[in-house]
């Protein structure tokens, strides 16, 4: 078998971890923000895969199917609150929804 | 190996970045499946070959079809992709990338100034993850079963009311 060293796994996990919780933080389009979520859950399955294959055991493997399972739960209903959303407020804006709907109504004037 | 696990890091690296950094949402979600792809080759060389087949079929082609899916819906149009640019000024990224790059900083060398583990892999087949995962770990089964049901039922509500919204409007 191959020799590898462990540490760049938890390594490139952190990376993509840090480059999603930016996306997060810097986009303002709820799409991109889904997407963000999506590389961050991502990101700690492989943390979790990293840690199984240092430690030899299926356990980290058998941890990422359950993430898997509440990153399909999450997008399911985060696409269909998007889809909502777009339909009533005609914007993919964060910052529009956070809004009352006074604000939102001087927003638009000036 | 080494060298095919730092390409692939790099590759998902890149990749990631290009992503939320795009302004048009379909070469985002190109970009982020080339990024899922290649964490499915790191998958793969961390001795994880079931967990790499499930990234692909499940991340880049349930998940991101999703997503694609969603986008074509939308249609935004060419109006919000230059409000897309405007709103990705520096004033705007450059505090929060900041902050996370000392994240990254700290990760890294909490990650990098232990003993690097260098050790043969081990290579858990399919059967050892399902023993796993139907054994000690039956309850958690059962909890994502729930939960999958509950994102289902839920994804049901939210798109149909809208659409009998939609249906009266119409008739009206």
């Amino acid at each position: 078998m191959s020799v590898i060293s462990l540490n760049i796994g938890l390594i490139l996990a952190a990376t993509l971890f840090s480059i999603g919780l930016t996306g997060v933080l810097i986009r303002r389009n709820i799409i991109f923000i889904l997407m963000s979520v999506e590389i961050m859950l991502n990101a700690a399955g492989l943390a979790f895969v990293a840690g199984g294959a240092r430690w030899g055991s299926p356990d980290g493997q058998v941890m990422f199917i359950f993430i898997l399972a509440v990153a399909a739960a999450e997008v399911s209903v985060g696409l269909a609150l998007v889809l909502l959303m777009f339909r009533k407020f005609g914007s993919l804006d964060a910052d529009l929804i956070g809004k009352t709907g006074a604000d939102r109504d001087a927003g638009e004037i000036t | 190996m080494n060298t095919l696990l730092y390409i692939a890091g790099f590759v998902a690296v890149m990749a990631t970045l290009m992503t939320i950094t795009r302004s048009n949402p379909v070469h985002a979600l190109l970009y982020l499946i080339v990024s899922l792809l290649s964490v499915a080759l790191v998958f793969f060389i961390l001795g994880a070959p079931f967990i790499a087949a499930l990234e692909i079929i499940i991340y880049a082609g349930a998940v991101m079809v999703l997503f694609v899916f969603v986008v074509i819906m939308l249609n935004t149009g060419r109006a919000a992709m230059e409000q897309e640019k405007q709103w990705l000024n520096p004033a705007l990224w450059v505090g929060p990338a900041s902050l996370s790059a000392v994240l990254l900083g700290e990760l890294v060398y909490v990650f990098g100034s232990g003993d690097s583990v260098i050790k043969p892999v081990v290579m858990s087949t399919p059967a050892q993850v399902g023993a796993a995962l139907l054994g000690p770990y039956l309850l958690g089964v059962e909890l994502a079963s729930m939960l999958l049901l509950a994102g289902l039922v839920a994804a049901f509500h939210l798109g149909r009311r809208e659409s009998a919204v939609d249906g009266k409007e119409g008739s009206a």
